[in-house]
């Protein structure tokens, strides 16, 4: 038995704010009271901190199989447990593909042996994510998938994310979309404006996102397939979004604590601030700031893209896309959103566990009876960040050194605390 | 009092000052151009890498003839013959450079950033011979030089760009060096490599129009700056060569246009019936010769900046040059 006591319980589904005691048996919350005195259980003094439903990442890239010079589901794992995250979505481009459920098994199996963050395996939408044919999407799905995309890539050829979209439908699967039309991105390196002019850099222009956005929502229209909108970055693809939720089609879409702390104007020759989408503009940054703040972003969502070193210390237009994000997707999010009052710690609990949850079919509640996965943290701890002490095998931040105002202090999986401050 | 540089990796950093004390630099070694025993010997002992990861000739040849008339050797490294072809990175072939004990690397990259990828990762001043679409500083500065000779002044000249202006990092180099003298710029080309972004280029005290109409561009024009169309740069073609020909190439009719006196200058290599009738590229207006002389000045002035280690001035290394004897 754990009991969590005198902290500041927030449940965004049931509207609960109060400091309440979470007493926690086996893998399940057994009591949600005030004052609770239990004998023989191990205690939490949670005192001045948030206690909150378990944060979802529905977007990072654990590298396993294939990739673990730059991560591994161990290291990836524990690093999202120091990021309070209960529970993070792999996006399947690793090498080989998770398109099978032979790879789904194997990156869940594995997940359990780390026996820290739970790992919930996204699968390719298209064999290899080649975007050519459908991939074995329900057998993925009886292993352990959560959602399909080949993210790293869009779903390039409307007619294939049409029968994607139509299967995963009569699956009840949510297809996550990358929206980028290669076209107008190829050989581009940041976003197109004054800065990559300046910098010399090959831009690509924002409409190379939102021009897949409005494609994709009309296939929502034809097909009544839920869509996620993977890094929405730019004003104009919010737009669509917003227009498409008032529709009242199924569409939703997620932000990266990068995309709304950063913008094009951070851009040199530093390759750890190389992402793509790229860092959009100011205009980019206030739309995305407004949209977290008015409901019509869904969920936060690090697109953690650990690289090793060797790969990211090289010429800029050389360097992958990507950056870790799991250590400092919170301290971003109160940083740039709570600390500045333009959200309460309410929605932000939201956009971190409720909302990702939503966007997956599923329910996170602090409540009797729910898995015991809670996210403790505190919106007032100062702390650095040190890449080279992230617990990631790779340090391809653009916050290192970053002084801090709020941060995770423990994550709870299954009723057992993986990781505390 | 001299200035001291660390490094030179692009002209959009520096001072209207700084820049005019490198001209002044550049100026006083000019002469020994024209002297019969063209070698000094001040950089004896010292030795300059030239890293080459992209192909040039012009560049390369005029910066180991600068080394070499103030008595330093070069170490060449060309890409074609070079370990990258075998997958080595760019930052290990450097530090292996780098191990040579060279006092100055000067690099041309086609990447972008790249001199100033390595100049924050090793220790020696790297000099910055082009990189990507980025800059040129050396080609801006022996664009200014010469300019500054014919006219006596960079001070509020009408200068035209013409050609691929997105992707020429010698009209960014320019557009920096002479924008910070109050110059105006008319940019000329396809719209497709004259996106509106580059107007936020403009230093302050500068200001920049696009200009379809060549004739227009050309109205009035002090300078007439003719860039080469360079394919090897485009993701894919993005205009017929004859097109260009049609409505941009610089023929003696449309520099009429221009002030009677107005300078055309052109980095080379020059493609003659290409974004430049032969008429021009041959006339008295053309700048072209003076430009690749000036270059070995602007480089050896940035070469003893940077190898002396001491602050010199190059007036007093001039006057009391004793030319080497080898």
């Amino acid at each position: 038995m754990l009991l969590i006591r005198n902290g500041r319980v927030i449940d965004p589904t049931s509207g609960t704010d109060a400091q309440l005691d979470v007493l926690v048996e086996g893998e399940r919350i057994a009591r949600v009271e005030a004052g609770l005195d239990v004998q023989g259980a191990e205690v939490f003094e949670a005192s001045g901190l948030i206690v909150a439903p378990g944060f979802i990442d529905l977007h990072c890239h654990l590298r396993e199989p294939g990739g673990e010079s730059s991560e591994t589901i161990a290291t990836g794992t524990r690093a999202a447990a120091r990021g309070g995250f209960t529970a993070v979505c792999a996006m399947p481009n690793t090498r080989p593909v998770n398109d099978n459920a032979s790879v789904t098994r194997a990156i869940v199996e594995r997940a359990e042996t780390a026996e820290m963050a739970r790992v919930w395996p996204i699968g390719a939408a298209s064999k290899e994510s080649k975007g050519e044919t459908i991939a074995e999407i329900a057998a993925m799905q009886k292993a352990g998938i959560v959602a399909v995309s080949d993210d790293g890539q869009p779903i390039a050829n409307a007619k294939l994310l049409r029968q994607v979209m139509d299967y995963c439908r009569s699956l009840g699967l949510v297809v996550i979309d990358h929206c980028e039309d290669l076209s107008l991105a190829v050989g581009a390196v940041m976003r197109e404006g004054p800065r990559s002019a300046r910098l010399g850099h090959a831009g690509m222009p924002a409409a190379a996102e939102s021009i897949a956005v409005a494609r994709d929502s009309q296939l929502v229209e034809l097909t009544g397939c839920r869509l996620h909108v993977a890094h929405l970055s730019t004003q104009k693809s919010l737009e669509l979004v917003r227009d498409a939720k008032r529709a009242g089609l199924p569409v939703s879409c997620e932000v990266t604590p990068h995309h709304f702390t950063l913008t094009d104007e951070d851009v040199g020759y530093d390759t750890h601030y190389k992402m793509n989408p790229p860092l959009a503009s100011r205009e980019d940054q206030e739309a995305l700031l407004a949209g977290l703040a008015d409901g019509t972003v869904d969920a936060i969502a690090t697109d953690h893209a650990p690289h090793e070193p060797a790969l990211k210390e090289v010429e800029f237009d050389r360097a992958p896309f990507g950056v870790t994000g799991f250590e400092t997707a919170l301290a971003l999010a109160l940083e740039q959103l709570v600390h500045t009052g333009r959200i309460t710690l309410s929605r932000l609990v939201e956009l971190f566990s409720t909302g990702p949850a939503r966007v997956l079919g599923i329910e996170r509640r602090v409540a009797v009876g729910q898995p015991a996965d809670l996210t403790i943290f505190s919106a007032e701890h100062e702390w650095t960040f040190r890449a080279a002490e992230s617990a990631s095998k790779s340090r391809n931040t653009p916050f290192d050194g970053r002084r801090f105002r709020g941060a995770p202090m423990a994550t709870i999986v299954r009723g057992r605390v993986v990781w505390k401050r | 009092m001299p200035h001291h540089f660390n490094h030179m990796l692009g002209i959009e950093p520096l001072t209207a000052e700084q820049i005019t004390f490198i001209l002044d630099q550049a100026k006083a070694l000019q002469e020994i151009q024209q002297h019969p025993l063209k070698k000094l010997a001040t950089l004896r002992g010292k030795s300059a890498a030239l890293a080459f990861f992209e192909p040039s000739t012009r560049t390369r040849i005029s910066f180991a003839t600068a080394a070499a008339r103030l008595g330093a050797d070069t170490m060449n490294l060309q890409a074609e013959a070079s370990s990258l072809r075998k997958g080595e990175s760019l930052l290990d072939t450097v530090r292996t450079l780098d191990a040579m004990k060279p006092d100055c690397i000067v690099m041309r990259h086609s990447s972008s950033g790249a001199p100033h990828f390595v100049a924050e990762r090793i220790a020696v001043p790297v000099i910055n011979a082009g990189d990507g679409t980025h800059e040129h500083p050396t080609q801006a500065l022996l664009d200014a030089l010469t300019i500054r000779d014919r006219r006596g002044s960079l001070e509020g000249l009408s200068v035209t760009i013409l050609g691929d202006v997105l992707h020429s990092r010698v009209a960014r180099s320019n557009i920096h060096l002479l924008g910070k003298f109050g110059c105006r710029f008319a940019l000329c080309g396809p719209a497709m490599w004259l996106p509106r972004e580059l107007e936020s280029l403009a230093p302050l005290g500068s200001a920049i129009r696009r200009v379809s109409r060549v004739e227009e561009a050309l109205e009035g024009a002090d300078v007439v700056i003719v860039l080469r169309v360079q394919q090897e740069r485009h993701h894919e073609p993005a205009l017929p060569l004859d097109e260009y020909v049609l409505l941009y190439q610089l023929t003696p009719e449309r520099l009429q246009r221009a002030h009677p006196n107005a300078l055309v200058l052109h980095p080379g290599p020059m493609l003659r019936g290409l974004e430049i009738d032969p008429a021009v590229a041959d006339g008295p207006q053309s700048c072209v010769l003076e430009q690749v002389t000036n270059g070995l000045a602007v480089r050896m002035a940035l070469l003893l900046m940077l190898m002396l280690g001491t602050p010199a001035d190059a007036i007093d290394v001039v006057k009391g040059a004793s030319h080497a004897a080898d």
